[in-house]
């Protein structure tokens, strides 16, 4: 029956990442029976970290391309959205076109400037391979971070504030529930999209590059193509969650574009597991909740983290996609990676 | 700019160059020879700089203070190397990235619950402390000229030990094939663990030479590993001749950004260089291996 | 009517009884982790030091104070004052010392009803345009103590000067603030990377310069670097350095050491100023950390008290945010400054001293006051405050 059906369908795969989609949509209601709407604004968090973190590892874990740009796209991605709500608040036309804070347009247009952005950074770094493409792509964060940086205009190394009320079409979205399902539909829908492209035949020509780039070639698939499409696919759902990020938290500044922060995301991503779509997903719930956890407890949190951090990757290979495999009763991870 | 400030400003360049080439050479010949990637090395930079000031403000002499740096970073090298690190010599660049990215996090606050927060102080003897004409009308630090000759010797020291010793022939054999190696006598572990020592000595010693210069502070390490993994890079993984050449390119490119160019576009001088050399030469200057 | 009417009587008394016994909330927020972790600690101790000697109240209230880390990170920040807001219900938020975190705070932070206090981070934006009835600087506004080095050294006859800071707003912030005051020529204007190790090359420029003296603001250990740098280049003597006190203060000097004396800086507190209530907090500070207070930890000691007499003055019913924003506002105490008073957009008109870098009895490098260089100073942007009525 449910059991047997699902075989070769993928549904081992997607178990996880609907569990996690329904855990994450319960937050909310965690939140109002206990009376500490604040909940809801770290599950935001988290939610928008793992569709960064789960944009990472599609290039990470199935193209075996670590980029350190990651970041750059992401905060790109947040300056669109914080740049046209301030041409919208300010009332001021963006070359000819007006500004605005409606969602419904600012995150397509994220997508879009990212999107193109990722193209350009990947046709060129995509040249190099391991750890020069980490470090060729370390100089593109850069690059992104010190443009940001000079956009003296929009606030520079401050940081642009959105003063104007954010929306999605006719809905304010400066509710925080309702921003909160917005976001988890944007991770729900990465994770199927992402896990459907795993699973295609472009998929399996990314996933074959990465393990034995002779023998790709040597069919006639050039794995540069193919890498790049990944890379800008990658880039345009980084790019919205960095849109999220600015649009939820009403401010975008350089540090959330600084090369340590590409470095987090993949720590999250590593952390939760690169076998898997949705492994990088816990990676980033852990990375959020630790974070805010443990500094809140002492000033030298950052001593217990490496030491976990250490421990993770000591103990868990899979990283946290492991445990679940393990409460699943089975190596999950496997099916994708090997 | 005249003639006089230009040379000072090469002089410039070519100094920094060569401290980034100190802390490049061990972060490059682990990388390249034991393909591991160690983010942690800018913490064995940090060790080296407060042994040296602690053992400058517990003896008062800057000379044990050198001695000393070297030392810590290779007993703390070492003592990661065979504790943990080892066991991450076959498994992903991914996996090395997290266990020396948790070892930077942990040694940065370990540092700072032995240390204090307030970052520490490193004198230079009276020798050192003044400045010398080297060009007319120009007095140059003379500590600076210090690290100049210090990160020359130490890159002849290297090149000689590599390329003519019989101990750089079993690096050099343990790096191209391991099993072969060891059928063939040599032990590689013991190998690359004293590899892995020389790299964190070279760091510690980085570290003290940066003492009097560079303030001595908790995560004084990372922005310097930055630099240093450019310079690796850009020299092509597991070359010491090619972190030589990168470094000193990085430092003029550096300094001169940084006087010619907006203050923007000088922080991104490098970083525009390295893209632009990596698109035309994928794996760097000097390619190591094939 | 009246059965209505008296229950809410009651419930109002039950809740001003119930103010006596709560304790105040405050959100202490500030960088705890990374290079600048010991701005925060050294704000802290200071805040904490006056609520010690306070028997740990405000307005004859007990406080609560929750620390958070900010991590120098603008976004992280804005979520742990969330917490410290909506969690643990903080009334008062203080301990800010980036501007670029201030500014993602602050408006989210004042929005929900929490008063802001800076014991550090004093944006233009709310001296300003966008000053705020419940925020509050205790600290200063970034341009003043560049002005007032502009004034003295307008005065003192220096003609040429060569300007150094990072490029971030502070660093422009306080570049701009002496240029507005400096009369005489500025031969050159350098903005670095943040955070840059090295100022060889800098220098270098410097000395081809040939200025008369060197104005620059490098905080933490950039400061270290350049003043460490400067004076193995052997400039100091025919340019000597000038600065606002954050770039020479305590924080930084034991890591300079000797590099530094001679070196100016304008302040408006030092460790060697001369009052009572300034002698007796350097000797307690001392006493209970171990080392010399840097200003920081002294404009933190004073927001505590701050804090507690505007408190106190209405009885601890800070949850009446009219009374408390007036009692703030108006409020009247023994600052370590000396002189020092709320301006109308809620930053401080306060003196200035010039001070230099000097050996202290046991051979550690102060800041020594040599004289007023300014009065009663207020910024440049409290013209553009329009205060909102409550």
């Amino acid at each position: 029956m449910a059991d047997r059906a699902p075989i070769g369908s993928g549904w081992r795969e997607r178990a996880p990442a609907v569990l996690i989609v329904f855990l994450l949509a319960a937050t909310p209601l965690v939140a109002r029976a206990l009376g500490d709407p604040f909940i809801v604004k770290v599950a935001t968090r988290v939610v928008v970290f793992a569709i960064a973190a789960v944009a990472l590892n599609f290039v990470v874990g199935f193209g075996g391309l670590v980029s350190l740009c990651h970041a750059g796209l992401f905060g790109v991605g947040g300056y669109v959205v914080g740049v046209l709500a301030w041409h919208d608040f300010n009332a001021e036309p963006l070359l000819f076109l007006p500004g605005t804070s409606n969602l419904l347009v600012s995150i397509p247009a994220a997508a879009v400037v990212v999107g193109l952005l990722a193209a350009i950074v990947g046709a060129i770094s995509l040249r190099t391979s391991g750890p020069y493409f980490l470090m060729i792509t370390l100089a593109f964060n850069q690059m992104f971070y010190y443009g940001a940086v000079a956009l003296q205009k929009y606030g520079g190394e401050d940081g642009l504030q959105i003063m104007s009320n954010v929306t999605l079409g006719p809905f304010d979205m400066s509710d925080r529930y309702r921003f909160f399902y917005l976001a988890l539909a944007f991770l729900a829908a990465a994770m199927f999209v992402l896990g459907r492209v795993v699973r295609s035949r472009f998929g399996m020509a990314l996933r074959a590059a990465s393990r034995n780039e002779t023998r790709v070639i040597a069919v006639g698939v050039d794995p540069w193509r193919y890498r790049l499409v990944a890379f800008v696919i990658s880039g345009v759902v980084v790019g919205i969650a960095g849109a999220l990020l600015a649009a939820g938290q009403q401010f975008i500044s350089p540090v959330d574009m600084g090369w340590d922060r590409s470095g987090d995301l993949v720590v999250m991503t590593v952390l939760g597991g690169i076998g898997s779509v949705w492994g990088p997903a816990l990676g980033a719930a852990a990375f959020v909740v630790l974070e805010l956890v443990l500094s809140s407890w002492t000033s030298h949190w950052q001593l217990a983290f490496g030491l976990l951090v250490i421990l993770i990757v000591v103990g868990l290979r899979g990283g946290l996609a492991d445990l679940g495999a393990l409460a699943f009763g089975r190596r999950g991870t496997e099916t994708a990676h090997g | 700019m005249t003639s006089s400030l230009l040379i000072e400003q090469l002089l410039n360049g070519v100094q920094f160059g060569v401290m980034l080439f100190l802390m490049s050479a061990g972060l490059t010949l682990v990388f390249g020879i034991m393909n591991f990637i160690n983010l942690a090395h800018g913490s064995l930079y940090m060790i080296g700089a407060f042994a040296g000031a602690a053992t400058q403000a517990a003896t008062g002499s800057f000379l044990l203070a050198v001695v000393a740096a070297p030392l810590a970073g290779a007993v703390a090298g070492l003592a990661l190397e065979r504790g943990l690190f080892q066991r991450f010599y076959a498994r992903d660049h991914l996996d090395q990235v997290l266990v020396t990215f948790g070892t930077i996090l942990a040694l940065n606050e370990a540092t700072r619950i032995v240390f204090g927060l307030t970052p520490l102080r490193m004198n230079l003897p009276d020798a050192l402390a003044g400045h010398v004409e080297i060009i007319p009308g120009v007095p140059y630090p003379t500590f600076r000229l210090v690290i100049l000759g210090v990160g020359l010797a130490v890159a002849a020291l290297l090149y000689v030990v590599i390329m003519r010793t019989r101990i750089g022939m079993w690096v050099r054999a343990g790096a191209s094939d391991r099993p072969i190696a060891s059928a063939m006598g040599v032990n590689v572990p013991l190998v690359f663990a004293a590899l892995f020592g020389v790299g964190a000595a070279l760091a510690g010693l980085a570290g003290v030479m940066a003492g009097p210069i560079l303030s001595v502070q908790v995560g004084m390490g990372e922005p310097i590993l930055i630099l240093a993994l450019v310079v690796t890079v850009i020299g092509g993984i597991g070359s010491i001749r090619g972190a030589f050449v990168a470094a000193l390119l990085v430092g003029i490119v550096d300094t001169f950004g940084r006087i010619l160019l907006t203050p923007a576009l000088g922080g991104m001088a490098i970083f525009m260089m390295m893209a632009a050399i990596l698109a035309f030469r994928p794996k760097g200057l000097f390619p190591a291996h094939g | 009517m009246r059965i209505v009417l008296a229950p809410a009587l009651a419930l109002t008394l039950l809740s001003s009884a119930a103010f006596a016994a709560d304790p105040v909330k405050i959100g202490f927020l500030s960088t705890f982790s990374g290079p600048s972790g010991q701005l925060g600690q050294e704000l802290l101790d200071g805040f904490n030091l006056a609520l010690e000697q306070n028997g740990k109240t405000i307005g004859g209230r007990p406080v609560e104070v929750i620390q958070g880390d900010d991590q120098a990170k603008p976004d992280v920040g804005r979520q742990v004052a969330d917490k410290m807001i909506e969690q643990n219900k903080a009334q008062i938020l203080t301990g800010i010392n980036f501007s670029n975190v201030m500014l993602a705070v602050a408006k989210p932070a004042l929005d929900a009803g929490a008063f802001i206090v800076s014991s550090n981070a004093g944006p233009s934006q709310y001296a300003g345009a966008q000053c705020n009835p419940h925020f509050f600087a205790a600290s200063f506004q970034n341009d003043t103590a560049s002005e007032a080095m502009g004034v003295y050294l307008t005065a003192k006859g220096v003609k040429k000067v060569y300007l150094l800071a990072p490029n971030y707003p502070a660093g422009k912030d306080f570049l701009a603030g002496f240029k507005r005051t400096y009369k005489g020529q500025i031969v050159g204007e350098t903005y670095t990377t943040f955070g840059q190790l090295d100022y060889a090359a800098e220098i270098a420029q410097v000395r081809a310069a040939a200025p008369d003296a060197v104005y620059f603001f490098y905080p933490g250990g950039m400061g270290i670097n350049f003043v460490k740098q400067y004076d193995q280049a052997g400039l100091k003597n025919s340019a000597p350095l000038y600065g606002p006190s954050f770039s020479l203060d305590q924080t930084v000097l034991p890591a300079i050491g000797d590099a530094a004396v001679g070196a100016y800086a304008s302040a408006f507190w030092a460790e060697t100023m001369d009052n009572p209530q300034s002698r007796k907090f350097v000797a307690d500070f001392e006493a209970r950390y171990h080392r010399i207070p840097s200003s920081n930890a002294a404009v933190a000691y004073d927001t505590a008290r701050i804090l507690d007499v505007a408190a106190t003055a209405i009885g601890g019913k800070i949850e009446d945010k009219a009374a408390f924003r007036k009692a703030l506002e108006t409020v009247k105490f023994t600052s370590l400054r000396g002189n020092f008073a709320f301006n109308a957009n809620h930053y401080p008109i306060q003196d200035f001293y010039l001070a230099q870098i000097a050996k202290d009895a046991k051979g550690r490098p102060v800041m020594a006051i040599r004289e007023k260089i300014d009065t009663g100073h207020q910024d440049a942007y409290v013209g553009q405050c329009k205060m909102a009525a409550d």
